[in-house]
This record gives structure tokens, C-alpha cells and sequence, in this order.
């Protein structure tokens, strides 16, 4: 077993090594994705994750001042209370960056779970919390002693933490539903903190909600609003003209709004897609919510909004979460702003919010009475832009699909998944319900779809796309070279269960010997078809064919499989084609009562843990 | 303690006990909103109280109970323990279907089918820092809440010949798991190794040599006061007190128990101990005994205490525990929680006149 995990090991040690390369060589775009101000508003604190640096820009002339290297793919940033320090989340290196603002040197890297992406520090300014997008959990860190005392149990994709202005409750959103029975709608929560006990008191259910990413508080703590996905999965994608695919869509919650109520933000035949960062006017008359797939940031008038919901009664309000024609009615403006805007900032005065261009390297500096772009300031970077870099565009942007729907980035969030099986293809409704599959690093791993129809990934990206999700226009052969170079540059994010040292554990270890046995355990052959590693062989551990391990249904037009890969696979839940395991255990458990997928019945419980914790190495 | 010795008992001579702990009792049953009168398990977080029963979990908040049933998510009606993680308020609920954990409104189940837990009836749980120890009919379990891993515990890894297990109670440096039929294992945690303490008679319910080791197989509790390095045990015949070094029995016919057959030990600390019985409850501070329970003969509330020289002082008192079959307890304060047959009691503290 000191070769069990050779292979991986030494597969992670070359993508270390090119990353560690192209870090070195080539300059790599900064993609800001999140920034802050200083409390005088004279700096601006940018989260680069295409760089992994915290780039601080003076505001009055707009030049970067430092560019302070970070963990890997930072996501999030937080300033202490005193404003000394700066806090950067490193989403792949399971770290915190703690840095002096004075003089921008880093002071401590603290530790969290697994793949914090934002964070937050309480108003004593003693604790930090870190929201854990993997561990689906949120780390205490005492900042005193730089240990974690204890993780609280958030939901699925635990991503981006608010206060409340008083300090008493941290507000958790995730970009993932929560787990749930197979076919139903999904479910979200809104994870309420108690700082005073650093416990989970609360969890607000958001219903038919998928990916939720960023909450406002009003300052006076009465309004919250939380950007998010509607997604309409549990219906064919066959209703894209009537906008039944995803809602772009905003929760109201707080006093200020009684129960919780949903509101699209959408119109009747425009969408404004991927609603990310969200803030409030100081004044709470104005809301501004950067929509990353539709290249603009939405302006809400809180005061017409405001007077809907309490002009509405119950019926009306459980109304708005499908109603196109609402926002009219309260989106005071819609502004154009650079490349896949994502986080959001506002000055203390409210005069001036700041929007992080991801794909173009900028910061949009908005002027919120005039509504315009004042200004725009520029990061650095290369200057140039590769195909890689074009194909992220347009991975990240609606603007193909029928009137700006979606775009790729709205099911494949942040190139990863949505956690929900869709019914995709134009098969007939109902029919061959699918689960939505990881996509890093799949350059070799083609055969796509789980039906194995797309020979490559320019079939999968193009006239299939085109024709079956966008309903719109079609990418022209350069624009779908440039998507298909991105995406075979998505790289695989780092193993968490893999040993630093590189050796396995003793379960990892047993796991592996089940993994690649030919024998059951009472001495008889395993029929090779049976054996785990020839199906799931190789370095992504997929032979690429199409395999009948008996997981279909009746709804499946074949009972033939795409062998996916299992790299990663800890990430994908739910498994099989449709997403009817919820966990790696039912693949077994569940669905494999006749060892067609592997023969697992003779194995004991203690042997599948065994089993399982190997393939999370993977 | 109708086996015991030379026994004077003397009616409502509170001087002339040694003092012990006294409590006015508040019965809960079906009536004040319990989902069933048997409770299996009660379990304090500050001011909040969570009762196992036979037909739900209850939690008691601000004077009222709210019940919680499979449908809302519980693995299983029957909860057979109820284990609260004291930092993050985290409820795990020990079921004849799984094992649940409730936080903050949610619901998540672990069953042998969705995850690493060996087996759907569990009958014990324990918090540890971030691991959840668990003793289910097919050994223990253990799960890493921070990297979600699921480590078990049979009879191919242990000493653990008999894999029902029935409850565990963990330190940060010794877990100690009651296996019924199969006495005392213990988990050095700082080595990850297993070693086992059985009734040196074997599984014969006569004593041979009282403190020579275990008194029985058939364990049903554990109670590891880790500051004070001292393990209690229940048994179906008797319980036991060992330091590491020496064991210390208690029988019916020699101590204050009220009987043999326990359900449960709860320690205080290494001294003291809260025994639950199928004929009262009862606690012992290192020297005195007393036990609560409406009286076997009349029902009527009593309350006995055994002095070290082996003086048994009948009490009447105005109230006693709902039931003298006693599941177990837990700790209030001063006061104290009692799950049984008929009800869930509540002892509120009396300080001695």
C-alpha cells in the first residue's frame, strides 16, 4: 500500500508542480472575486483568487498599492473590528490568512475546515468564523490562540457569513441545497449564529432554493436580503420561453418583512442571471445586487419594494417568488459593469459602490445617485486575453441562452455543480433524469453525458447546448474552441483526505486492497466486469464506456451508463446517474442488490467504510 | 434492600440520618404533554431538557414540551438516549432506527444504509469533542464530525466478544463502552488500542470474590469521571467502581442499592454516583446511601437512607420520582432529571432544614 496511493500522490505532486510553474512563468490573471473597505474608505482590499494575492488599491488613485501573496484560491475577506488586520480565505489551502494593515505583511495563517470561503470576525474582534464550502460547517477560530476550538454544523456548501449590525448573529448561506429525498424540491437554510454562545441557534428554511450566495443586514437590522438560485429542475427543460429553468431571485427576511418572501429578479423576457453580491444602502432605501452571469449590477428600490410586501397578503407574497412582472415594480436601475461582477461593497455613505470584475481584472466604481460607472480601476494582469481566458467568459455568462436566462456557470457553480438531477433532453418528459456532474479536469474523460452520446467536449458544448438548454444563439466555431479550452483547464481542486505525508491511513489502505480484489471473500472469482478497477481504471479511474451496472429505471431509455470518473468523488453527491444515492454508502447499500455495480454483499460494514474511504481519496 | 442486613428503620427521623440530598418532585407524563410516558433517557442542555421516549423526543422550553416524531425527521419513534454536544448545542438522539442529530431546528439521520453506522439500533451516544461515540446492537461506532469518517468497532478489531453494545461514556483520554454480556471495554485513545474487563466468575450471577474484578457481564451503563480517573459500571446484578488499579462492587444485600438490576449509572463525580433501578433511584455520596421512589408496598412517596453502618432510615416525603423502574438521569444544577417507566420527574433541590 506504500504504492496504494503512489499514483495519486504522484498525480498531485505534478499538478502541485505545474501550478507552482505556471505561478512562476506565466503571470496569471488576479479574477477579483470579493473586496472590502477600509473603515475611511481610502482603501480597497481585493481578493485576487486567479492569483492567489489580496491586492490593496488606494481609492483616491486607484493604484495598487500591494499585491500580498495568499493561499490558494482565496475567496473571502474579512477585517477585524480595529481594521489592523486583514483575513483572507484560503478556499484550497484550508487556511486564513491573518495580515497587518498597517504593513501589509502576513502575520499568522490559522487553520480551518475544509475549504473556507468566507469569513468573518465578531465585534470583540476575539473570534473569527469561517464558512467551510466542503465541510458544510463553520469554524470557530479564537484568534488569541490561533487554534479552533469547535466547527458548528451548517448546511450543505456552507459559503458566505453576514452579522447583524449589533453583532449578537452571524447569518450562513451555502451554495448547495441541502441533502434531500431524490425528485423533491430543494431546500436551503439560512444558518443562525449566536455569537454571545458561538452556537447555531437558528436555521431558516428556504424553500425551493438551491445555490444561495451573498446576505445584506440593513443597518438597522430589520431587512436581510440573500441573492439565489430558484432552480426548476423537477420539470423538463423544456419550458426555457416561459423562463421555467432558474429564477435569479432574492430572499427578504427580517422585521422589516415578517415571514420570509421570496422575489424574482428577473422580468418578463429579460433575465439578469447569478445573482451574487448583495448590499444595502445606509439609508436603507436602496438595495444593489451584482447579477455575475449578465455582466451588470440591479438596483432595488427598497422603499417601492418595501411597501409590495406590506401591501400584500399571504398569497400575493408566495406569488412573487414566480413572478416575472414584479420587478419592474421595484428595480430602479440596471448597470452595466465589467466581466462576471461578484463581490460588492459599499461606502460608508453609500455614495460609492465598488464591484469586483472577476473576469476582467477590475474594480467598477459606481456613483449610486447618478446610477453610472464613475470610474474603473485596474488591477494588473497580463494584458492579453488566451482562449482559456475567453471560454471562462463565456462559461460565466447567460448572454447565449434565450433571453439571458442561464449560462453554464448557473448549474455549474463556480465551475463545480448544483447538487440536483435534472430533466434534461429533449426525450420526452420524465424520461432520463440526470445528475449534475463535477467537470474539473475532464479533458480525458470523454466520452460526456451520462448516456456516453457526446464523443468529446466540443459536442457536449455546442450544438447541444445550443439547441437543447439556450434555445438561443449558437457559439461560432471560435467561441467554442475558447470554451472548451477553459474548460479542459479547469483544474482538480486538492484532495482532503489524502495524508500530507502522502501514506494512506490503515482504513484507506484496507480500502484500497477492496477496491482492486479479484476474489470475494469466500475464495471465489470475481468476474472481471465486477472488479472495481476495470470500469473505473486509469487516472480518473473511468474506462470511458458505457456500462450496465444495474441502476436503471424505467424512466431510462438505456440502462447503459457513462463510467463517470472518481476523482473528487467526495464533492459530487448524490451519485448515480440521477442522482438517487444520497451518499456513497446507498450506491451499495441502496441500489447494488444483485453486485452488478461490484460485487459488495459480502462485504461487512466495517469493510464498505473501509471501501468508501479510499474512493474519497481519489 | 429487603435482602439487606439488620436494617432500623425508622419513620420521619430526618435527624437522624446523615444529610443527603433532598428534592420536591414534579412528575411529567402524557397528561402535561409528554409523547409517552416511558421514558427511556432525559438529558439537560442549561435550561432546556430533552426527554427520550418510547414514542418520540421531547424537549422541555420555558415550561412547555414540543415533541418531535419521525416525521419531523427523527430517525425513529423509540429514542433510547439523548446525548447534548456542550459546545455547539447539538442534540444526538440515539434511536431503534439510526441516529439523529438535531441542531437548531434540523434533522440529520445516519443510518446504516446512508452512512458509516454500523447498526440502526442504538442504544447509546456520547459527545467527545468533535467525535460521536455511539454503541449500537452491532459494536460502536465512532464518527469524526470534522472529516465525517466512521471508524467501528467489533469483534474483528477488539476484544469485544459480544458486540451488543449498550452504552458508552468517552474522555479525551479513555472511552469506555458497556457491552451487554460482554462487561467493560476500554479505548486508550492516545494509542488506539482495546482491552476488555470481564467478571472474573464468568457470566454465573454468583459472586465468588466480591471485588476482584467486574461483578458481571451484563453491563447496561458506564459512568468515566475523567478528572478522577475512576470508571462506574451498572450491571444487571449489581454495580462497580474501579480506580484503575481496584475494583469496588455494590450489591443489593450490602449497600444502599435498592436492587440489583440496573439501568444506569450516572457519576457525580468519583466518590458519588446516581444509580437508576428497576426499584428506585438511588445515590450514593462515597459513605451514605438514599434512595427515592414511590414505595413498592404503597405506593406512597418515600425516601431511604443507609447510613455507613448499614442503618436504613425510612422517610415519608411529600413526593417522590413518577416511577420506581428508573432509566436513567441527569444533572441540573442542584436539581435533578429522572427518566422511568411512568413519567419524567423532576427533582428540584430542597436544602436540608
Amino acid at each position: 500500500m506504500r504504492r496504494a496511493l503512489t499514483f495519486a500522490a504522484v498525480t498531485a505532486a505534478v499538478a502541485a508542480f505545474a501550478w507552482l510553474l505556471a505561478g512562476a512563468g506565466a503571470e496569471r490573471y488576479l479574477s477579483p472575486i470579493e473586496l472590502a473597505l477600509s473603515p475611511g474608505g481610502e482603501r480597497l482590499y481585493v481578493v485576487c483568487e486567479g492569483s492567489d494575492e489580496l491586492a490593496v488599491v488606494d481609492v483616491k488613485s486607484g493604484k495598487v498599492l500591494r499585491r500580498v501573496p495568499v493561499g490558494r484560491t482565496p475567496k473571502g475577506l474579512a477585517l477585524s473590528p480595529d481594521a489592523k488586520f486583514v483575513y483572507v480565505a484560503n478556499s484550497w489551502s484550508d487556511t486564513v490568512t491573518e495580515i497587518d494593515a498597517q504593513t501589509l505583511a502576513v502575520t499568522r495563517t490559522l487553520h480551518s475546515g475544509f475549504e473556507p470561503t468566507s469569513v468573518l470576525v465578531d465585534r470583540e474582534g476575539k473570534t473569527l468564523y469561517a464558512a467551510n464550502r466542503i465541510g458544510g460547517n463553520i469554524s470557530v477560530i479564537d484568534l488569541a490562540s490561533g487554534g479552533e476550538p469547535k466547527r458548528l454544523a451548517a448546511g450543505r456548501g456552507a459559503s458566505y457569513l453576514v452579522g447583524s449590525p449589533d453583532g449578537r448573529f452571524i447569518y450562513g448561506t451555502h451554495i448547495y441545497p441541502n441533502p434531500g429525498p431524490h425528485r423533491t424540491p430543494p431546500q436551503s437554510e439560512i444558518t443562525v449564529i449566536d455569537t454571545g454562545r458561538q452556537a447555531v441557534t437558528d436555521r431558516w428554511r428556504m424553500h425551493n432554493v438551491a445555490g444561495v450566495f451573498h446576505a445584506a443586514i440593513s443597518a438597522d437590522g430589520r431587512l436581510g436580503i440573500a441573492s439565489q438560485l430558484r432552480p426548476k429542475n423537477l420539470i423538463p427543460l423544456a419550458h426555457v420561453a416561459h423562463g421555467f429553468v432558474i429564477g435569479n431571485s432574492l430572499t427578504l427576511f427580517g422585521p422589516d418583512v415578517g415571514d420570509s418572501v421570496q422575489v424574482l429578479i428577473d422580468e418578463v423576457e429579460r433575465y439578469f442571471s447569478l445573482p451574487f453580491g448583495v448590499a444595502i444602502a445606509p439609508d436603507k432605501r436602496a438595495a444593489y445586487v451584482s447579477t455575475s452571469g449578465s455582466d451588470s449590477v440591479t438596483v432595488l428600490d427598497l422603499d417601492k419594494l418595501l411597501s409590495i410586501l406590506r401591501r400584500s397578503g399571504a398569497r400575493e407574497r408566495a406569488r412573487l417568488a414566480n413572478d416575472l412582472s414584479a420587478s419592474v415594480k421595484f428595480v430602479a436601475a440596471r448597470i452595466a459593469v465589467g466581466s462576471n461582477p461578484k463581490g460588492i461593497a459599499l461606502s460608508s455613505d453609500g455614495a460609492r459602490l465598488f464591484v469586483a470584475n472577476r473576469l476582467d481584472d477590475t474594480v467598477s466604481v459606481i456613483d449610486t445617485g447618478a446610477r453610472k460607472v464613475a470610474r474603473t480601476i485596474l488591477l494588473g494582469g497580463p494584458a492579453g486575453v488566451t482562449p482559456e481566458r475567453r471560454g471562462e467568459r463565456l462559461f460565466h455568462t447567460a448572454r447565449f441562452s434565450f433571453q439571458g436566462q442561464f449560462g453554464c456557470a448557473s448549474c455549474h457553480i463556480e465551475g463545480t455543480l448544483d447538487g440536483l438531477a435534472w430533466d434534461l433532453e429533449p426525450d420526452g418528459f420524465g424520461i432520463d433524469v440526470v445528475d449534475n456532474r463535477l467537470i474539473e479536469d475532464v479533458s480525458n474523460t470523454g466520452p460526456f453525458k451520462w448516456n456516453g452520446a457526446n464523443p468529446d467536449l466540443e459536442t457536449e458544448c455546442g450544438p447541444r447546448t445550443e439547441k437543447y438548454f439556450f434555445r438561443s444563439q449558437s457559439y461560432s466555431p471560435e467561441q467554442l474552441a475558447d470554451l472548451v479550452s477553459f474548460l479542459k483547464s479547469i483544474p482538480r481542486r486538492p484532495n482532503r483526505f489524502r495524508r500530507a505525508d502522502g501514506e494512506p491511513t490503515a482504513a484507506q489502505e484496507r480500502g484500497k486492497a477492496i477496491y482492486e480484489r479479484t476474489r470475494r471473500k469466500d475464495g471465489t472469482p470475481i468476474p472481471e466486469a465486477s472488479q472495481c478497477p476495470v470500469c473505473h481504471s486509469g487516472p480518473d479511474y473511468t474506462n470511458r464506456q458505457l456500462t450496465d451496472v444495474g441502476t436503471g429505471k424505467p424512466t431510462d431509455r438505456s440502462p447503459l451508463f457513462d463510467v463517470p470518473q472518481l476523482t473528487n468523488i467526495f464533492l459530487s453527491a448524490p451519485y448515480l446517474h440521477d442522482g438517487s444515492a444520497q451518499s456513497l454508502e446507498e450506491i451499495w447499500t441502496v441500489f447494488n442488490p444483485t453486485d452488478r455495480h461490484g460485487v459488495s454483499n459480502d462485504l461487512t460494514k466495517d469493510e464498505l467504510n473501509d471501501l468508501i474511504e479510499y474512493l474519497k481519496t481519489l | 434492600m429487603r435482602h439487606a442486613l439488620a436494617l432500623l428503620i425508622v419513620s420521619s427521623l430526618w435527624a437522624a440520618a446523615p444529610p443527603m440530598p433532598r428534592f420536591r418532585w414534579q412528575n411529567f407524563t402524557t397528561a402535561d404533554g409528554l409523547p409517552d410516558n416511558k421514558v427511556f433517557s432525559v438529558a439537560v442542555d442549561g435550561e432546556r431538557v430533552w426527554a427520550g421516549t418510547d414514542n418520540g423526543l421531547a424537549l422541555y422550553e420555558k415550561g412547555k414540551w414540543k415533541v418531535f416524531r419521525p416525521q419531523d425527521g427523527l430517525a425513529h419513534r423509540a429514542v433510547l438516549y439523548v446525548a447534548v454536544d456542550k459546545r455547539t448545542r447539538d442534540v444526538w438522539i440515539a434511536t431503534m432506527g439510526g441516529l439523529s442529530r438535531y441542531s437548531a431546528g434540523r434533522f440529520d439521520t445516519y443510518t446504516q444504509l446512508n452512512s458509516g453506522l454500523s447498526n440502526d439500533v442504538v442504544y447509546g451516544v456520547a459527545v467527545q469533542d468533535d467525535e460521536v461515540w455511539t454503541a449500537t446492537a452491532a459494536g460502536a461506532s465512532r464518527l469524526n464530525t470534522r472529516t465525517g469518517q466512521w471508524t467501528l468497532y467489533n469483534e474483528r478489531n477488539t476484544p469485544m466478544y459480544e458486540i451488543w453494545t449498550y452504552a458508552v461514556s468517552p474522555g479525551k483520554d479513555k472511552v469506555y463502552y458497556a457491552v451487554w454480556g460482554g462487561g467493560v471495554l476500554e479505548y486508550d485513545v492516545k494509542n488506539d488500542r482495546w482491552k476488555d474487563y470481564n467478571d472474573p466468575d464468568g457470566e454465573t450471577e454468583i459472586v465468588l470474590f466480591k471485588d476482584q474484578g467486574l461483578i458481571h457481564e451484563i453491563t447496561t451503563s458506564v459512568s468515566y469521571v475523567e478528572k478522577d480517573k475512576i470508571v462506574w459500571v451498572a450491571t444487571y446484578f449489581g454495580a462497580s467502581r474501579y480506580d484503575g488499579r481496584n475494583w469496588r462492587n455494590f450489591l443489593d444485600q450490602d449497600s444502599g442499592l435498592p436492587s440489583n438490576f440496573l439501568n444506569q449509572v450516572k457519576a457525580v463525580d468519583g466518590n458519588r454516583a446516581w444509580f437508576s433501578t428497576d426499584k428506585g433511584l438511588a445515590y450514593f455520596d462515597g459513605r451514605n446511601w438514599s434512595v427515592y421512589r414511590p414505595s413498592l408496598e404503597t405506593g406512597r412517596p418515600e425516601m431511604l437512607i443507609r447510613d455507613q453502618a448499614g442503618s436504613v432510615t425510612r422517610i415519608d416525603v411529600p413526593s417522590a420520582p413518577a416511577h420506581h423502574y428508573v432509566y436513567g438521569v441527569d444533572f441540573q444544577g442542584d436539581d435533578i432529571w429522572v427518566a422511568t417507566a411512568k413519567g419524567l420527574s423532576h427533582g428540584i433541590a430542597v436544602k436540608a432544614e
